[in-house]
């Protein structure tokens, strides 16, 4: 057993290398035996049910949860070694929230240049040159100096997206980041990260939003019950699955209209 | 440019009843209702002003008509030998002052340490967290003049070597004690109200424990605080006044060294005005604040 991104790519190390991972809350396992790889400049979306462990996932890939069992390799080094240091890690990580988590004290610029000025050591000057840069690239120039919540739900998680980008990171996880907007709000944010994705940046994501994982996905898993039950590219997933829970799966949210 | 605005948009033009040139007349209907509101406006006021004169005349009347008058004014409201004490009792209040200003500036970064240390999760912080506990148990439930008594009295009884028998200092030190108490329960209840989200927003742009909560949680939480903090600024102001049983000179003492010369109450009148005119507009800039910051946490909750 290889896991998702074994097929043939298994020439270079891939960006991110996960292998057998557990992870369980007391009693409850929320995740076993997650084996997969995402190779540079790629894409894998993971698809699932309400609590089938999406979010832990991507928690623990940024050491915000402890793991039972399994590594996580991230360029070929293990992240999840005990004398790691989680704050060099998530140097190299970038994680954008369901909820924006935006910081309301500071304004939209100060929230993108914290943690290039805190955490990488660049000059201010250098930091807002390039968060204006960014800001003028996703079309937020003229909010720089508002408070977030002054924005449209859609222009928060722009921020957010915003925000964690200006640290040039390796890796980036998105995190289901369009299910607290307004449906007309969720495509502004979604052609972000469509253009991130053309300029060759590799993502790591979970979303309900199938017709938008199938643009974006060079891989889709499908998680149940804390397993990858099957994966493939997203032709296959999400339109020819060959096993009933993820044909059953992709049915109901075709019903509830987001496909 | 005003003419610019008023073009609209072509397309539609004809079918808007809105002018945007400036030129908008209030209809008849806004104009009936804006008589009939300034008509109700100026009914209440009348009201307002007719019930207000009707019960505070007669409470003067009650006053000065009941037999006991002449007696209390002498006693509380002699207000020729009030203004002579006065230099005195706000000479004493500098010390007040002065104290609070210290206290206060003490009891803030005292409160603030305290309070980081009962919300780490750090393991080495154990026994400080658990001793900040108790601490804040103890000086908690004890009534802070006991705490001078015990501190400004039962310290130089010791008679140790090295450290002050000053009563002011110890006094000072009794009210920080107690203040400090207090102040950390209050910004550690900030410090929690700070959603875990924002943490890990923080953490996961990997920002240090450390950083994370000198950028992230505590400008949070402290902008939280500040109203309930103000309101033990004032109390701490008042309760300077304490310190007096250790026989320093403040504004009680200096009121009460007056009263006990003449017999006469009215220097300790004199010293109540004084604290009242620093803490009513401290009150009332607190509930000012208060106010906008709920105004912006409902605005937020719009969102
Ligand atoms: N801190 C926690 N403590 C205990 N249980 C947790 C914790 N975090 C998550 N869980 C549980 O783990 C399971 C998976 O949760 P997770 O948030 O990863 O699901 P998800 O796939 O992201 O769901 P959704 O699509 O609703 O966001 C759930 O059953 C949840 O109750
Ligand atoms: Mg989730």
């Amino acid at each position: 057993m290889n896991g998702p991104s074994m097929n043939g790519s298994g020439m270079s190390t891939p960006v991110l290398r996960v292998e057998k991972l557990r992870k369980s809350f007391g009693d409850e396992i929320v995740l076993q035996d997650i084996t997969f790889s995402v190779p540079e400049h790629t894409a894998t979306v993971f698809i699932g049910a309400s609590g089938s462990g999406k979010s832990t996932l991507l928690r623990c890939i940024n050491l915000l949860e402890q793991v039972d069992d399994g590594t996580i390799k991230l360029d070929g080094e293990d992240i999840s070694a005990a004398d790691v240091n989680p704050d060099e890690v998530r140097k190299k990580l970038g994680m954008v929230f369901q909820a924006f988590n935006l910081f309301p004290h500071m304004t939209v610029l100060e929230n993108i240049i914290l943690a290039p000025t805190r955490v990488q050591g660049i000059r201010e000057e250098e930091a807002i040159a390039e968060a204006f840069k960014l800001l003028e690239r996703f079309g937020l120039r003229d909010k720089a100096d508002q408070y977030p919540d002054r924005l449209s739900g859609g222009q928060q998680q722009r921020v957010a997206i915003i925000r964690s980008l200006a640290r040039n990171p390796r890796l980036l996880l998105l995190d289901e980041i369009t299910s607290a907007l307004d449906p007309v709000l969720v495509n502004e944010v979604l052609s972000t990260v469509r253009d991130l994705k053309g300029e060759g940046m590799t993502m790591v994501l979970a979303t309900h939003e199938m017709g938008f994982a199938k643009q974006v996905a060079n891989e889709v898993c499908f998680l149940h019950q804390g397993k990858i039950l099957e994966w493939g590219p997203p032709e296959v997933i999400l339109e020819n699955p060959k096993l009933s829970e993820t044909r059953e799966f992709i049915k109901r949210v075709h019903d509830a209209g987001r496909l | 440019m005003s003419d610019n605005r008023g073009r609209g948009t072509g397309d539609n033009s004809g079918s808007a009843p809105y002018d945007f040139g400036g030129a908008w007349q209030p209809s008849e209907i806004e104009v009936a209702r804006r008589i009939a509101r300034k008509k109700r406006n100026r009914k209440n006021a009348l009201i307002a002003a007719l019930s207000s004169l009707l019960v505070l005349g007669t409470l003067l009347v009650v006053l000065v008509t009941s037999p006991g008058w002449i007696t209390l004014r002498d006693t509380f409201f002699k207000w020729a030998y009030g203004f002579e004490v006065l230099p005195k009792i706000i000479l004493g209040f500098g010390t007040n002052a002065t104290l609070t200003l210290i206290a206060g500036t003490s009891v803030a970064l005292l409160g603030l340490l305290i309070a980081l240390i009962r919300t780490s999760r750090s393991p080495a912080l154990t026994p400080f967290r658990f001793l900040a506990t108790i601490y804040v148990d103890v000086f908690r439930g004890i009534p802070m003049l006991l705490v001078i008594l015990l501190v400004g009295f039962g310290i130089p009884a010791l008679q140790l070597k090295g450290v002050t028998n000053n009563v002011l200092i110890l006094g000072t030190i009794a009210v920080i004690i107690t203040y400090s108490a207090y102040v950390a329960e209050v910004i550690r209840s900030g410090i929690l109200t700070v959603h875990p989200s924002q943490r890990a927003a923080a953490r996961s742009l990997g920002l240090s424990h450390i950083q994370t909560l000198r950028h992230v949680v505590l400008p949070q939480a402290l902008k939280r605080v500040t109203p309930p903090l103000l309101n033990d600024l004032v109390a701490l102001i008042k309760d300077t006044g304490l310190i007096s049983i250790l026989g320093v000179t403040d504004a009680i003492r200096a009121a009460q060294i007056q009263t006990a010369k003449s017999f006469n109450y009215t220097p300790y009148v004199m010293a109540a005005l004084v604290f009242l005119a620093v803490t009513i507009p401290l009150t009332r800039m607190t509930d000012r604040m208060l106010r906008n910051s709920l105004e912006r946490q409902n605005a937020q909750g719009q969102a």
